[in-house]
């Protein structure tokens, strides 16, 4: 067992890894693959998605005080960078793999539109009404929060975020 | 050994070159994906070819804006809904008569052309095509104007050249207008030729006449309904629907309402398809026009036709064949019946609904297969009623058949109205006919072509010019008989309101309490009719021989 053939070896296996590190590199780059570690709301429309809802919330009554993370994803490490990963990973399957005439017969869709927010992230989402807003309302909303059947905050104040999109 | 040790070697890196392969194409595949949706996101369009305001064809601007055309193009596959369409045969075939469905409307459209056909709808694409198949507009009856053509076809070209060669020097408008005039003078078939030269070819209504070749932008085109809602706009009509005009009304009403130029882009996409889909009369005896003058409700736009005088006789649409009373024909007033309901109100367009926002890759398309909501409750509802599509359908569906059973139970009172004064006319025409066919052959005998015909002519005409001196003599009572005119009021007024709502196309859902509100009032006005007609029925007026001669 020399010492040249184990560099030949870490050889094979170092430039393809490298190349991959570097193209992966590029595309992730390209994607804007770090604007989604920020709070930037622009992020969120990257993918073209959410241009709808990013439109709409810069005319809605939050845009001076919260951003698509303050609402949409836990305040505090680890639990906001582990909802980023999870719907990250979510988002980016599903529009990739959309086809581009979702309507073609036969197309299969990965996902349904309008698009509709998932219960875990509709349980984040009143947790953040009630992060800022709770002190105000704990009277009102105690228990029904949580509850299976809770009535949630943006059933009723259904525009605050980001309105109809028309 | 060696050799072994070599062998595993070789395929050990075979194995890594393998796997940086399949990871190397897997990222190549998702850089271009990227690649290509941020394309998508930066040129929405590419303007191949220069389209102008006489490309009526739309396949040429299909070539830029090839994902409308695809739409535009699936508005001739067959749809239907529990209550629209009819039975969906291949595509081509020809929708049910909606008496199949609806017996009434036969016996209420007596003597009128509607009775001989009227078909469930189908998609855009027939628009021209249905206008030409109808028995309403067989070439050799030249029953119908060029009027026609200003929904049916893709016109605007024609109008402009015709205006221009009339007025030389007015503005566009004026020159549309006169357009549309020099059209409504023409029989449907002359005008059909004139635009099939004028545009190579006649089309139906197509891009250009919802959409600014330059700039996309949404615009009217039509002189009808720029008259008819200027009309509307300098009327004290409330329109809180339509917030812009409301605008114009407080400013300083220097320059006549223009939709193009003061409606917002949200009042625009449904003022143009407010072009056609709406109340209108297209006799041959007027130029076109929309009846807003007081208001867009239904008894606004009665009003309105009931104190309109056309050629010296109060207006009129056809005399019923079996009453001989004057009555009124609804077109489709879709935009009108909008107009007053919940929707409208708050501020969502047709095309939010019939022609709802899709994506296609990155970019978001209006659906331009323009069709009724339910066959896409998902975009067209969804987005502002956030329920399982279930749930969507069958909410509208109770709206539908609640309306459904009121409209039927609307057409049988209307039925019976009937009855009741037929029951009043016919014993008035027996002892009228002797005298009626007396005059029939006095007349016949003067006239030359009738000795030319054969006998089975000589017959049909005789019969023909009878019907005609019995309704003579029948008009002449009901005008002089205070009892029998309220009776013709009534039918009028009743007929109207179960038009208006019946030839509508929602079944219900654009306003349905002003829908059942205007039911209510036809079933009572039937009803009314019907009792009134019941207590003449023992007191017939006197025969038209004793006071003639």
């Amino acid at each position: 067992m020399s010492t040249k053939r184990w560099s030949k070896r870490w050889l094979a296996l170092a430039v393809p890894a490298g190349m991959l590190v570097g193209v992966g590199g590029v595309t992730f780059h390209y994607a804007a693959g770090f604007s989604y570690l920020s709070n930037d709301p622009r992020a969120c429309a990257n993918c073209h998605i959410m241009n709808d809802e990013f439109d709409s919330w810069r005319k809605g009554p939050h845009h001076a005080t919260a951003t698509c993370n303050d609402c949409h994803v836990p305040p505090h490490f680890p639990g906001k960078y582990l909802a980023k990963a999870r719907n990250g990973y979510h988002h980016s399957v599903a529009f990739t793999l959309q086809p581009p005439m979702p309507d073609a017969p036969g197309a299969k869709r990965f996902f349904q539109e309008p698009i509709r927010i998932r219960e875990t992230n509709s349980q984040v989402l009143q947790d953040n009404c009630l992060h800022c807003h709770g002190d105000f309302l704990h009277d009102v909303v105690r228990g029904s929060t949580w509850a299976d059947n809770a009535i949630r905050c943006v059933q009723c104040h259904r525009g605050v975020g980001h309105g109809a999109m028309r | 050994m060696e050799n072994g040790t070599r062998k595993r070697g070789a395929l050990a890196y075979a194995l890594v070159a393998l796997g940086a392969a399949i990871g190397a194409a897997g990222i190549a595949v998702l850089l271009i994906n990227i690649f290509e949706r941020k394309q998508e996101a930066k040129n929405p369009f590419l303007r191949l070819v220069d389209v102008t305001e006489n490309d009526v064809d739309p396949a040429k601007w299909g070539v830029n804006w090839p994902r409308e055309y695809d739409g535009y193009l699936r508005t001739s596959e067959p749809t239907r809904t529990k209550y629209g369409g009819g039975l969906v045969g291949p595509e081509g075939t020809l929708p049910p008569e909606k008496a199949q469905r609806d017996p009434w409307l036969t016996r209420v459209f007596a003597g009128y052309l509607f009775a001989v056909d009227y078909r469930d709808r189908r998609g855009h694409a027939f628009m021209l095509q249905d206008q030409e198949i109808t028995k309403r507009n067989v070439p050799s009856e030249a029953k119908q104007s060029g009027n026609c053509l200003h929904c049916h076809g893709s016109i605007m070209p024609l109008y402009r050249k015709l205006g221009r060669e009339a007025l030389p020097s007015a503005s566009e408008r004026e020159q549309v207008q006169k357009g549309l005039q020099r059209v409504s003078e023409m029989s449907y078939w002359d005008a059909h030729k004139l635009l099939a030269q004028t545009t190579n070819g006649a089309h139906p209504v197509s891009c250009v006449d919802c959409h600014d070749p330059k700039t996309m932008e949404l615009r009217v085109t039509r002189p009808a309904f720029m008259t008819g809602i200027q009309k509307l706009a300098a009327s004290s009509a409330s329109v809180p629907h339509l917030p812009s005009i409301e605008r114009w009304r407080r400013g300083d009403r220097s320059k006549p309402y223009d939709p193009n130029t003061d409606g917002s882009r949200q009042e625009m996409r449904s003022f143009v398809c407010g072009q056609c889909h709406v109340e209108y009369y297209c006799g041959k005896d007027a130029t076109l026009f929309f009846p807003w003058d007081e208001g867009l409700k239904v008894e606004q736009i009665e009003h309105h036709y009931d104190n309109l005088q056309l050629k010296g006789h109060r207006f009129k649409d056809w005399i019923h064949a079996e009453t001989g009373m004057e009555l009124l024909k609804a077109q489709h007033p879709e935009f009108e019946l909008w107009s007053q309901g919940i929707h409208a109100r708050s501020g969502v367009a047709c095309a939010d609904c019939h022609m709802p926002y899709k994506r296609e890759g990155a970019l978001k398309v209006s659906e331009h297969w323009v069709r009724s909501p339910l066959l896409e409750v998902n975009r067209s509802c969804e987005t502002c009623h956030p329920y399982p599509d279930e749930e969507i359908r069958s909410r509208v569906e109770a709206i539908q058949d609640r309306h459904f059973a009121l409209l039927t139970r609307s057409g049988q009172a209307a039925t019976s109205m009937l009855d009741a004064i037929d029951a009043v006319r016919k014993p008035y025409d027996e002892r009228n006919r002797e005298l009626a066919e007396a005059k029939a052959r006095e007349a016949l005998a003067k006239d030359a072509a009738f000795a030319k015909l054969d006998l089975q002519g000589q017959q049909k005409k005789l019969q023909t010019e009878i019907k005609a001196n019995l309704l003579a003599m029948w008009r002449a009572i009901v005008e002089k008989d205070p009892s029998l005119k309220e009776l013709g009021e009534l039918q009028r007024a009743a007929q109207w309101r179960l038009d208006f709502v019946a030839a509508e196309n929602s079944m219900g859902f654009h306003a349905p309490q002003e829908m059942a509100r205007i039911l209510g009032e036809a079933i009572d006005l039937s009803r009314q009719a019907e009792v009134k007609a019941v207590a003449l029925q023992g007191r017939l007026p006197a025969p038209a021989n004793g006071e003639k001669q």
